[in-house]
């Protein structure tokens, strides 16, 4: 069982960004892509109940935050939901009991969002693919249930209530607007450090140990030290993702620490697409649609997730975005009569 | 007579009430640590199978009047031969691929039952009584030991150690734990390893659903009765060290008893102390009290 | 994609209308609209969820479906006991729906979130089923915000008094470890406390548990004349249930249900529940005219009305006859006027909406019936004795709205 770990983090390559193969035009795509959606996203709290789309921005950040391990370091962590969840309650009590201005309240969550995940990267890492994912899941639950006891969480109320403090001690949040826009402004931020991350050396040693862990420590790169990087990156951006929640509906609770939360970000990377830059925001906005969708009735909304889960692992594993800028380069590709850009089909065991 | 201010009554019958629970942990680790071994798979859908099991039961009781006994065994027959559809349709095809997908894919189906189980029974949970033959209970001096609990800690020995017997002393276990250590070798030899894998992951189905039966006259018969107990299991999973059979069947009884104490001396640190117990493992011996180090 | 496109008119809307018209009166958008948030599917579904929608919409028929020729509508939603889904469905209601009234159903947690929403909005939120005594003290809003059926003050009170002064003194406590449990605990132990008795431990027991038998263990070993339950739903179910697996009963303690319902006495059975002594806002076969109203529910829903369940409609009726009263849907007059009428409908014995929002009303302290006793389906409680409203529940000046004081 033991060798099962070596090829099981390679095996994820064949979701990894294909635009580092073939730069030029998807990146330029993508900056064409980023221009287009800000100047949409600007524009859209006229049309669009801005909450919503507020919504939608946080489980993106979330979900790309997410993504940056699973999609570029080959880790899947199935306990995201501690730093998204615990994030948003130390923002809720810095904003609520100590009275923090909104800049700092979000920056304090964000800290926290670090810290817990040094802790949790440092021991998770110690082990790989299923380990890592079960390890994962059972240290989140341990967050899960200090946040249902420890004194500041609120219990099962969780915090409610809690103040939109003024940014930066003078700009009004009580306006939905004022924090839309304020919410806009950290979700291009989280998604800008991402794809700097993804972008730099950094990130392309981490692609290095996904594809094959042995062979980078024998270059002489300290695996363990890149994966917990990576692991606390992400989990600051998920918690930075958690800290805007609280901003957007004032509250923090119980429900953002489960890990049936762990699930859902797993599932919008998944669905969107793992290891591109725009499958998880897709994948969120999808996810996020559906659930207002289905408010209605709580257990649909479970069956449906449960099913497009099932139906995106058997049929498209690579997740929408993956699949479409897969056929893209394949149609390119024989536009252009080069071939040499046939799929890298998933390696057998 | 007390121990550290704990009366021994109170202390002696926490440390059954662990047992029992241990019993639950057991059989569900043990289902989990066999599917592990052969399809490498993490099956998220334990849970929910197990739930399925209580539900079973409950509605051949319900529908066709059938009573517990035989449920006992029809029960896990049922779920088996949902988990052999199961593993055919939805696990073989991934058989080849990294498995986290098979992790994804049950984690899919876990959500799917308990949804449809939801959207169809509510949340309330379902009466299930216990039978006429294991009403009433002992009085062993320091507590009242109910019949019913004394048989789901007999039961799952039996079923743990009739379990470890087939697997260590017949020559299905043998081929079995050869196919663990070398699928390839074990096919050359002659054998249908992928029989061999479909019965596996049935039998392993078969266990939860076991385990479900067992459960339903103690907690009511619930749609989310298998959600928050699959994390514990897999904790103890990783405790006792992936895929060791020995390791899931003495790691579930020992955390039962663990959780048991801890509920007498701090109540509240109850629900995360074998997440502290596998963080600690983890950091003293990775590969779980009984794995092999990787 | 209704929602979606209702979403894109609202925002619209919004965007071309400057956001605070002032409200003249009369009205507003020519319907008077209520919104229910209540737990359909979860624990509190059977006690609450589609009967409460039954109830109101009882309400709403009696009113004629109309008030001076403005349509009454009704819309529903699962906050799934998820304060961010119910909060998040309030704000949603509220910025494009424009709706008048939030009726809230049974979640503690729900409640205080929806409270919080309700009053920042201007929104009249009437609260039945959550249980905690803080949406009238510490999260009170007495403007906009009511508590109706009963609350966790009410509660200890009847039972725990009841029980002291027939000699049954020291109590041990299995608490919900969440803040409705707490809140319960708190209000018996004062209240055991204040009548001579006295409380030899507790123990909190995580939210939601299955398995009691390790709390009940303990409870058994403290040697307490009673063991409290201050606790909810499946929660309550299973630790009767257990207690007599463990034979406790027989052991000679005594089982004190601090929150018990109709459809837990119904899901437990008789032979489980005999002889529990628990308070109740409302009981079906309180009186003819609870009688009546309860076969009429009984014909639509299947089944006898829970207190929650009363206690919507006959919230949901009092509030529309306010709004005709005041002539409009804009919340502070609407509460301030149900503060002046008299409530006494099929639900309520000489009600009244005090000040800090908490509708007080008589009580009953009733006792489960042996299965000898009933005369089968719903036939579940002896009254034992009624509880005014004002001993019942706890006087103003002795709460913490300190907004309702002045």
């Amino acid at each position: 069982m033991s060798q099962s770990n070596a090829h099981s983090s390679g095996e994820l390559s064949h979701l990894a960004d294909e635009e580092s193969e073939r730069r030029t035009p998807l990146i330029a795509d993508l900056r064409l892509w980023a221009v287009i959606g800000i100047v949409a996203l600007l524009i859209a709290p006229h049309f669009i109940y801005p909450v919503m789309i507020a919504k939608v921005l946080c489980f993106a950040l979330f979900a790309a935050a997410f993504n940056l391990l699973l999609g570029f370091a080959g880790l899947l962590s199935f306990g995201h939901a501690a730093f998204f969840g615990f994030s948003a309650y130390v923002t809720g009590y810095c904003l609520q009991s100590l009275g923090f201005s909104a800049e700092l309240g979000i920056l304090a969550g964000t800290a926290t969002g670090a810290l817990l995940g040094l802790l949790i990267g440092a021991l998770a890492i110690r082990r790989q693919g299923i380990y890592f994912a079960m390890i994962t899941l059972a240290l989140s639950q341990m967050v899960y249930f200090v946040c249902l006891q420890a004194p500041f969480t609120g219990g099962e109320d969780g915090l409610q209530g809690v103040p939109r403090q003024p940014l930066f001690g003078v700009i009004d949040m009580t306006r939905n607007i004022n924090v839309y826009y304020l919410v806009l402004a950290i979700f291009c931020f989280g998604i800008f450090i991402i794809y700097r991350a993804v972008h730099s050396p950094f990130g392309q040693v981490l692609k290095s140990i996904r594809e094959n862990e042995d062979r980078a420590i024998s270059l002489g790169y300290d695996a363990d030290r890149y994966k917990l990087l990576a692991f606390v990156l992400s989990a600051t951006l998920a918690g930075l993702a958690g800290s805007t929640k609280v901003m957007i509906f004032q509250l923090a609770s119980l429900t953002d620490v489960q890990w049936q939360m762990s699930g859902e970000v797993v599932l919008m990377a998944v669905l969107g697409g793992i290891g591109t830059m725009l499958g998880p925001i897709l994948g969120a906005t999808i996810i996020i649609t559906l659930q207002n969708e289905l408010a209605q009735i709580g257990s649909l909304t479970t069956i449906v997730q449960g099913a497009v889960f099932v139906v995106c692992v058997l049929l498209f594993r690579r997740g929408i975005v993956g699949e479409l800028s897969h056929r893209w380069n394949r149609w390119r590709g024989r536009s252009d009569g080069r071939g040499g850009d046939a799929p890298r089909t998933v390696q057998e065991s | 007579m007390a121990f550290f201010d704990i009366p021994l009554p109170v202390f002696m019958g926490q440390l059954l009430i662990g047992l029992i629970n241990g019993a639950f942990y057991a059989v569900l680790s043990l289902g989990l640590a066999l599917i592990f071994g052969l399809l490498n798979i993490v099956n998220f859908a334990h849970g929910a199978l197990y739930m399925v099991g209580a539900f079973v039961a409950f509605l051949l009781l319900d529908i066709l009047g059938i009573g517990y006994w035989p449920s006992l065994v029809l029960a896990p027959i049922i779920v088996g031969l949902f988990g052999i559809v199961i593993e055919r349709l939805l696990l073989r095809p991934l058989a080849d691929l990294d498995h986290l997908y098979g992790l994804l894919l049950t984690f899919g189906l876990a959500l799917l039952l308990e949804g449809a189980f939801r959207h169809f029974y509510g949340v309330s949970g379902e009466r299930y009584a216990i039978p006429d033959s294991l009403q009433g209970g002992f009085n062993l001096g320091f507590m009242f030991l109910p019949t019913y609990r004394a048989w789901v800690i007999a039961a799952s020995l039996i079923v743990c150690i009739a379990t470890w017997l087939l697997i260590e002393k017949t020559r299905l276990g043998a081929t079995m734990r050869a196919a663990v250590e070398n699928a390839d070798l074990v096919r050359a030899f002659g054998v249908n390893v992928p029989l061999l894998v479909t019965i596996t992951y049935g039998f392993g189905v078969a266990l939860a659903a076991f385990a479900g039966v067992l459960a339903a006259p103690i907690y009511s018969v619930n749609p989310l009765m298998g959600s928050n107990i699959i994390i514990v299991v897999f904790a103890i999973v990783v405790i006792g060290g992936l895929g060791s059979i020995k390791g899931a069947i003495v790691s579930g009884f020992l955390l039962g008893v663990c959780e048991g104490l801890t509920r007498v001396f701090w109540p509240e640190a109850s629900n995360i102390v074998i997440f502290v117990v596998m963080a600690i493992v983890l950091i003293v011996r990775p590969a779980g009290l009984f794995g092999k180090a990787a | 994609m209704k929602l979606l496109r209702t979403m894109l008119l609202a925002g619209a809307a919004t965007a071309l209308a400057s956001p605070a018209l002032a409200q003249d009166g009369g009205i507003s958008d020519d319907a008077v609209k209520i919104g229910m948030l209540l737990d359909m599917s979860g624990p509190y579904s059977a006690l609450d969820g589609q009967g409460s929608v039954v109830a109101v919409q009882m309400a709403i028929d009696e009113m004629g479906g109309e008030i001076d020729g403005k349509k009454i509508e009704l819309m529903t939603a699962d906050h799934q006991n998820k304060a961010d889904i119910g909060s998040n469905l309030a704000r949603q209601w509220s910025d494009q729906n424009n709706v008048d009234l939030i009726l809230g159903g049974a979640n503690s947690g729900v409640g205080i979130a929806l409270q919080e929403v309700t009053s920042e909005k201007n929104i009249a939120y009437i609260n039945n089923g959550a249980a905690s005594a803080a949406l009238t003290n510490e999260n009170c809003a007495p403007e906009t915000g009511i508590h109706w059926t009963y609350d966790t003050d009410a509660l200890a009170n009847g039972t725990a008094v009841a029980m002291v002064k027939e000699g049954n003194d020291s109590w041990y406590f299995i608490t919900a470890d969440y803040a409705f449990g707490h809140k319960l605990e708190e209000n018996a132990m004062d209240a055991v406390k204040a009548n001579g008795g006295t409380v030899v431990g507790n123990v909190r027991a995580p939210f939601p548990t299955q398995d009691f038998s390790s709390f009940l263990l303990q409870a058994q070993g403290s040697g307490a004349k009673v063991i409290g339950l201050a606790n909810a739903g499946t929660d309550t179910q299973n630790s009767v249930k257990q207690a007599q697996e463990f034979g406790i009963v027989q052991g000679g303690q005594k089982l004190a249900s601090l929150l018990l319902f109709l459809t837990d006495v119904e899901a437990l059975g008789l032979d489980a529940s005999q002889g529990l002594t628990l308070t109740t806002g409302f009981y079906w076969d309180q009186d003819d005219m609870a009688r009546e109203w309860s076969a009429k529910f009984e014909e639509k829903h299947g089944s006898k009305p829970t207190m929650v369940q009363a206690g919507m409609y006959s919230s949901a009726l009092n509030y529309l006859k306010a709004v005709k009263e005041a002539g409009t849907d804009e919340a502070k007059a609407v509460v301030a006027k149900l503060k002046e009428m008299p409530i006494e409908d099929a639900f309520s014995r000489n009600g009244k909406v005090r000040a800090d929002g908490l509708m007080v009303h008589d009580m009953f302290l009733a006792q489960v019936k042996t299965p000898d006793e009933s005369k089968g389906n719903w036939d579940f409680y002896n009254i034992i004795r009624t509880i005014p409203g004002d001993d019942a529940f706890r006087k103003l000046e002795d709460g913490s709205c300190e907004a309702a004081k002045g």
